[in-house]
């Protein structure tokens, strides 16, 4: 269910519908893409891969950001303040996952 | 006594972990050498007419024959040296058995013959004698091949498990993993490329370079093949009731190793090498030791990964630099790919 | 190995581990759930239990799909893969799950065409590889790898290729969630929330557990210093009295979930009336079944399906332990009967299975006294 690696993409393999090569560390394998349809990776991208397929891009930012707010983590008030409304998005919602 | 219950074998039974043992241990050994205490090790020692020899049995099976690195016809004369030579032996004349498939390309045959002479020219070893069976088509892979080696023992140094005490460090030659992954890759199942090629080698060379500098000081030593350094330390474990703690970012692993294992779920620790071997070292050969190595070719990524305890007795815990720690034990059988 | 190793950074965790004791109120004990198994996993890997403090309690959830599969399924996957020209292809994770007639593993020994694959894919690519066989994939998963199979099905469908099938285990995690809030032993304080199933579902699904229940629920990702962060996250939530739906995964998880991944699954699944979880019992709307359309590549329509019901031996405690009621060594059988080597239950086999990952990472660490604490 969870074991899901980022890798980088590495090539997009021509004539085949939405599938690329992704590399972790040196090590290759083909990726399918069709779960990112909406937002295609480019060469170069990071995407999560679980079972061969990209389940998500990576945002690099976030990441960064993330990393950010780790350092900052117990140095000041200003960052509590930060870790606090870390990732708070509007709560209207609607349960469900399928109609 | 273990007994062995199994109504049948299994693929886990030659993996090497603890299926493996059940069947050696609850089979083998009360029929075949019943009454022993000693502890099972790569060689057996013993004395013909009171000239001590070093006496070993190996069997190789593996697909694809031939892959990055190496070859079973290698591998069988790496692999039978390694034995020797973690038993504190060097090897010096082999037999061989093959099992061949009918309708194996004598090409590649030949080829296998081939790596063989030059793998017993490197290790500086004879191959004084050998037998040949030919099996049905399907019934062997291609080839099967088996070996025994005899040797003498190296002067200085004596390998027993209970002569491990705690404060003794553990040392291992070099990167893990590069063996079995690259095995996994080449059957082709999971689609992944790697630059990674099989570590298969001599290692002889190398423990008489740390017999020759700290022989009194060398406790045990194992190559850790099938089941990888998880069960070898195991073993030990078990075997001196003792504790083993191994620290996590002293063990060496080269990048695609890594990168394949956290893709596939599978764990460095569990995975098959052919060309290293771990050692216990008392404490104050330790430094030394690791020096020895070091300075011999073929032994400059060597580390001293960790130390024996009291506790976690007959166990093998793995520490992080921030004071987490698993414990790591043996696989029933085969590491499996996961994806959860 | 990039956006893995800055996670792992042992100054970044040493630090985040005191900032979570200055922040654990001593007088109070903190029942924290993570519902996926894959965290469940990553905590023992990672020897998070070490550095936390010891009023902060880790409950293991139910979030592992071969855990909670009941036995009957793996039975009638096997009974239909006799057929000498059926290949058998699943997970490795199922390779050791036990059956009521062994796992796939002693079929095998057997004589059963079993074989291990990474990716559904790979399992269509081997039906193209046999033209003359029939493969069967065993899917099993939460929303995290259903897509994944959809994708595959909809690739089988629109490449004419007949010799595949799919037998389809694939649940969904609210359900799963649902039960334990369900349950009347749990007294949970927050949730460590479904890392992976939430980048394609998204955070909203969760939203009923911090309006209805009251209780916090942080997403979150897998490497050390998410767990971390996601506890900081919950411990503020607690002590502000808040409860809402956080995403500390904020790199891989979109709020909105993969609106492509969702369409995928709702193109070739439907949902079950109901499904039988193991220790969580028939739950109505919890599991995925493959649509009419797709009736081709549905195992379950091709073949004759035994309907196999196979209930635990009563002194396996699986469902109490699934659902956080019970610690494994609590399980009468744990560590005696049932044990890696020889499992009674999926949660000793499933490398995310509470069961397992206590016995293989910590169980005999009680000796160890010598583990120095952080802060």
């Amino acid at each position: 269910m969870c074991l899901a690696i980022p890798g980088k993409i590495v090539e997009l393999v021509a004539g085949q519908n939405r599938v690329g090569t992704v590399e972790v560390t040196g090590v290759r394998r083909k990726v399918q893409l069709g779960l990112l349809e909406d937002d295609m990776p480019q060469v170069g991208d990071w995407v999560l891969i679980h079972v061969g397929f990209a389940m998500s891009k990576i945002s690099e930012q976030d990441a960064m950001e993330q990393m950010r707010l780790l350092r900052a983590l117990g140095e000041t008030e200003q960052a509590m303040e930060e870790v606090r409304g870390y990732g708070l998005e509007d709560d209207v919602g609607h349960e469900g996952l399928l109609q | 006594m273990v007994r062995f219950r199994d109504p049948q074998i299994e693929m886990a039974h030659g993996a090497g972990g603890k299926a493996s043992r059940r069947l050696v241990e609850g089979l083998f050994a009360p029929l075949l050498f019943p009454g022993s205490v000693e502890p099972l090790s790569d060689a057996a020692h013993l004395k013909v007419n009171g000239t001590p020899v070093a006496f070993t049995t190996d069997s190789f099976v593996v697909k694809p024959l031939r892959f990055p690195g190496g070859s079973i016809g290698e591998l069988a004369v790496n692999g039978t040296m390694n034995d020797l030579a973690v038993s504190g032996a060097k090897g010096c004349a082999m037999v061989v058995t093959f099992i061949l498939e009918e309708g194996l390309p004598t090409s590649v045959l030949a080829a296998e013959v081939r790596a063989m002479s030059e793998a017993l020219r490197r290790a500086g070893v004879t191959m004084c004698g050998g037998d040949t069976k030919v099996v049905e088509r399907g019934k062997a892979d291609g080839m099967y091949i088996t070996t025994a080696g005899i040797g003498s023992s190296l002067p200085g140094v004596k390998i027993d498990a209970r002569s491990v005490r705690p404060g003794d460090k553990i040392l291992l030659s070099g990167p893990i993993g590069d063996h079995g992954i690259t095995i996994l890759l080449a059957r082709g199942d999971l689609d992944l490329e790697a630059d990674l090629c099989s570590d298969t080698r001599s290692v002889l060379p190398l423990v008489e370079a740390l017999v020759a500098e700290c022989g009194p000081g060398v406790r045990w030593m194992r190559d850790p093949t099938r089941g990888g350094v998880a069960t070898s330390l195991n073993e030990l474990a078990r075997d001196c009731g003792l504790g083993i703690e191994l620290l996590e970012e002293e063990i060496p692993v080269r990048d695609a190793v890594r990168g394949a294992c956290e893709l596939l779920g599978l764990d460095p620790l569990h995975i098959a090498n052919e060309g290293q071997f771990l050692a216990v070292v008392s404490q104050d050969y330790a430094d030394m030791a690791l020096n020895a190595l070091q300075q011999t070719d073929g032994g400059e990524e060597a580390r001293i990964i960790g130390q024996v305890h009291e506790e976690p007795a007959n166990a093998v815990l793995v520490t992080t630099r921030y004071g987490g720690s698993r414990i790591v034990d043996m696989l029933v059988g085969d590491p499996l790919p996961r994806i959860c | 190995m990039r956006y893995v190793d800055e996670f792992r950074d042992p100054e970044l965790i040493t630090k985040a581990s005191e900032e979570i004791r200055r922040l654990a109120d001593p007088a109070r004990h903190y029942r924290i759930m993570e519902v996926c198994g894959g965290h469940t996993h990553a905590i023992y890997r990672f020897g998070l239990k070490d550095i936390l403090p010891l009023n902060i309690e880790l409950i293991h959830g139910p979030g592992c799909p071969v855990c909670v599969l009941p036995m009957g399924r793996i039975d009638d996957g096997l009974a239909i893969a006799e057929d000498p020209n059926i290949i058998f292809a699943a997970f490795g994770d199922m390779m050791r799950v036990p059956g009521a007639h062994g796992s796939p593993f002693e079929h095998k020994a057997r004589g059963t065409d079993v074989r291990i694959v990474y990716s559904p894919a790979d399992a269509l690519e081997l039906a193209k590889k046999y033209p003359e066989r029939e493969v069967i994939f065993f899917a099993i998963g939460f929303e995290t790898t259903a897509p994944s199979t959809a994708l595959t099905l909809m690739s089988a469908k629109a490449q004419g290729i007949r010799n595949f099938s799919i037998f389809c285990n694939h649940v969904t995690i609210v359900p799963a969630i649902r039960a334990i809030l369900d349950s009347p032993d749990m007294r949970l304080d927050g949730f460590i929330g479904p890392g992976h199933v939430s980048t394609v579902i998204g955070c909203r699904p969760y939203e009923w557990i911090a309006r209805n229940e009251g209780k916090p629920v942080v997403t979150s990702g897998f490497e050390p210093l998410d767990l971390l962060q996601s506890i900081v996250m919950l411990l503020r939530q607690l002590h502000a009295g808040e409860a809402r739906v956080e995403n500390q995964y904020k790199r891989v998880v979109p709020w909105e979930g993969n609106r492509a991944a969702l369409k995928v699954m709702a193109e070739v699944f439907e949902l079950r009336p109901y499904f039988e979880w193991r220790g969580l019992g028939f739950i109505s709307q919890s599991a995925l079944r493959i649509r009419d359309k797709y009736a081709t590549w549905d195992a379950e329509q091709r073949y004759a399906v035994p309907e196999t019901r196979v209930a635990d031996p009563k002194s396996a405690q699986c469902g109490e332990v699934l659902k956080g009621v019970l610690k494994p060594a609590q399980c009468k059988l744990f560590g005696k009967e049932c044990t890696p080597e020889h499992p009674i239950g999926a949660l000793m086999v499933s490398s995310e299975g509470s069961c397992a990952a206590y016995y293989n990472y910590e169980y005999r660490k009680s000796l160890v006294t010598r583990i120095a604490s952080v802060a």
